[in-house]
């Protein structure tokens, strides 16, 4: 029952920050101009913003955000490790190795959309990697495969920045890293959100599963799941989910491994009753962060990434400490 | 009907033979003990009966079937398992974590029906533990665990149960009734086949033993025909077997 109205706060809270997207940023519209400009047949100012500039964003943010939230969720009753997240398994790292790839070889100047394709393509590539490194082992070698995979690709990512041909590639590839959701444009919708929808079906599927797992592998498996199959589900499905989330805005970090954690005691901590909540979350505090980079109107703009970074790393530490005196 | 054989298993770990060719069968309405020294091979065989782990050579067949080709959900429903010392890897209330015996029941989605949490509460009331049904888990002391962990493995009531170490950790109180209560589940007609490192329970419970060592079965008896000669072949040690009206004891020296 908890679980219930949580998830309809959440969709509350959701729905009102998607109508706070809209109106927010360096232009504030007033809503009656957002509703006229998008319903009159002639180009307004307000119908150009909202259309081209808002809307994109705030669908991506919503998905993306899902997608994050979502994963984590999964990976972490999968794994029964409260710290797993898409970038313990090395997927959002190779991501975005993927996309710096296009960045370093200057292939967005000529294919626009080459950036977040490779970096879908860097995502499925460390899944398919930790998945068959880890093949014939259980959890904690998928754990142990995905760091591999993820240093890997982190080392690349030194290597791009370290080889970028002039300071302006090195410049782009490290504001790309720290994830923006700013001039997405519908192209990107149509290219990550399918992904992302089939990713995140694919994660939900897992849910029976997840809480057979919660009395561990060999009872689980006893009860019926096929733990090969659900493995691959969950890595499939974050490699889609957050690998287009990735290769569309850049890493944005803790939401996977925060939003988890803040649903948890309203479920009764049961793990595949954790997506729903984990997934809405997820989309609110993304769609927060991204609202909060506009109004925060410095010189730079501040990444989506470090508002994410900032105001999630203390509150993991917090987190951590409030579990441990929960559970001594 | 829920008969289970076993004929020519082998199973071999890195290097090591775990089951050298094992055969034994067991019959509906019996409640078997595994018995034999640690590293005997109890669990292995307990596992492979269970179909979790694949034989290298020899087969297990379930009412003729070979278990291997049985679906997971089929064989989900068709026995329950339970390993040796649990755990539970997020605090779930107990009710939740007995109700997941019922996952091979269930819809994909949606949750327990009320004819569900009644068998739910029935095997709550067995195990002993209406007190403790709303408490995580995780907060259960050793034989509490053990006592949801059984509740959760015989609620769906399965044909055949498997039970690995059902009384370690319990006191004598919890550890009689959980054998008494496996042996009302033969009684009806179940397949029951626990590994016990506890002869006198063992002895006082079970209505067969197969007693194992080095992977290889030394014998398979009526549990009345265990004797000291017996014990001294598996597990070397001399030991004298009293049966009476109490049960059955067994001093070792």
């Amino acid at each position: 029952m908890n679980g219930r109205i949580l998830n309809f706060a959440l969709f509350a809270v959701l729905l009102a920050g998607a109508l706070a997207s809209l109106l927010a940023g360096r232009v504030w519209l007033p809503p009656n101009d957002v509703v006229e400009g998008l319903l009159s047949p002639n180009a307004t100012l307000a119908g150009l913003i909202v259309g081209e500039l808002r809307l994109p964003r705030l669908i991506l943010a919503v998905c993306v955000g899902a997608s994050l939230g979502l994963s984590g969720a999964v990976l972490q009753g999968l794994l029964r490790n409260p710290l797993a997240e898409a970038g313990l398994l090395g997927i959002s790292t190779g991501a975005a190795l993927g996309a710096v790839v296009a960045i370093y070889y200057g292939l967005t100047a000529s294919f626009a959309l080459a950036t977040p394709l490779l970096g879908l393509l860097g995502g499925f590539i460390a899944a398919a990697l930790a998945f068959a490194l880890s093949r014939s082992g259980g959890t904690l070698a998928l754990i142990l495969a995905g760091a591999a995979v993820s240093s890997v690709a982190a080392a690349g990512l030194a290597l791009a920045l370290n080889l970028a041909p002039n300071p302006y590639a090195a410049f782009e590839i490290t504001t790309w890293l720290l994830g923006s959701l700013a001039d997405r444009t519908w192209d990107h919708v149509w290219l990550g959100v399918p992904f992302m929808a089939v990713g995140c079906g694919l994660l939900f599927l897992t849910a029976p599963s997840l809480d057979a797992l919660s009395i561990g592998e060999a009872q689980a498996e006893s009860l019926g799941v096929n733990l090969k199959r659900v493995r691959l589900m969950a890595l499939a499905g974050t490699a889609m989910a957050v690998g287009a989330a990735t290769a569309v805005t850049g890493a944005v970090g803790f939401i996977g491994l925060v939003a988890p954690h803040l649903v948890r005691p309203f479920v009764g901590y049961r793990p595949g009753r954790v997506l729903l909540p984990s997934a809405l979350l997820g989309a609110v505090m993304l769609l927060a962060a991204d609202i909060g980079t506009r109004l925060m109107s410095y010189n730079t703009e501040i990444k989506l990434g470090v508002i994410t970074s900032i105001i999630g790393a203390p509150f993991f530490l917090w987190l951590v400490l409030s579990m441990r005196k929960r559970a001594p | 009907m829920s008969a289970l054989a076993a004929s020519g298993v082998e199973l071999t770990r890195g290097a090591r033979r775990v089951l050298a060719g094992v055969s034994a069968s067991f019959a509906p309405g019996s409640f078997t003990a595994v018995i034999g020294p640690n590293g005997a091979g109890k669990s292995t065989l307990m596992a492979v009966l269970a179909g979790l782990l694949k034989p290298d050579a020899g087969r297990v067949t379930l009412d003729g079937e070979t278990l291997t080709r049985l679906t997971p959900k089929a064989l989900a429903r068709a026995r329950a398992y339970l390993p040796q010392s649990p755990r539970a890897e997020w605090p779930i209330s107990v009710e939740r974590l007995v109700a997941l015996g019922l996952t091979p029941q269930l819809p994909f989605f949606g949750d327990v029906a009320p004819d569900e949490a009644a068998k739910v509460h029935a095997a709550l009331e067995a195990c002993d533990l209406m007190a403790l049904k709303g408490q995580a888990a995780t907060t259960l002391s050793g034989g509490e665990l053990a006592r949801a962990m059984l509740a959760r493995a015989i609620v769906g009531d399965p044909p055949l149960l498997l039970v690995d170490e059902p009384t370690a950790g319990l006191d004598p109180r919890h550890a009689l009734d959980a054998m008494a209560r496996l042996k009302a589940r033969a009684d009806a007609g179940r397949t029951v086949i626990a590994a016990v490192h506890d002869l006198g329970l063992a002895l006082g419970h079970a209505s067969r033993v197969v007693a194992l060592r080095a992977g290889r079965v030394l014998a398979d008896v009526a549990a009345g025909d265990v004797d000291a000669g017996l014990l001294k072949a598996l597990y070397d040690v001399d030991a004298r077997i009293v049966r009476d009206d109490a049960g059955v004891s067994v001093r070792y020296f």
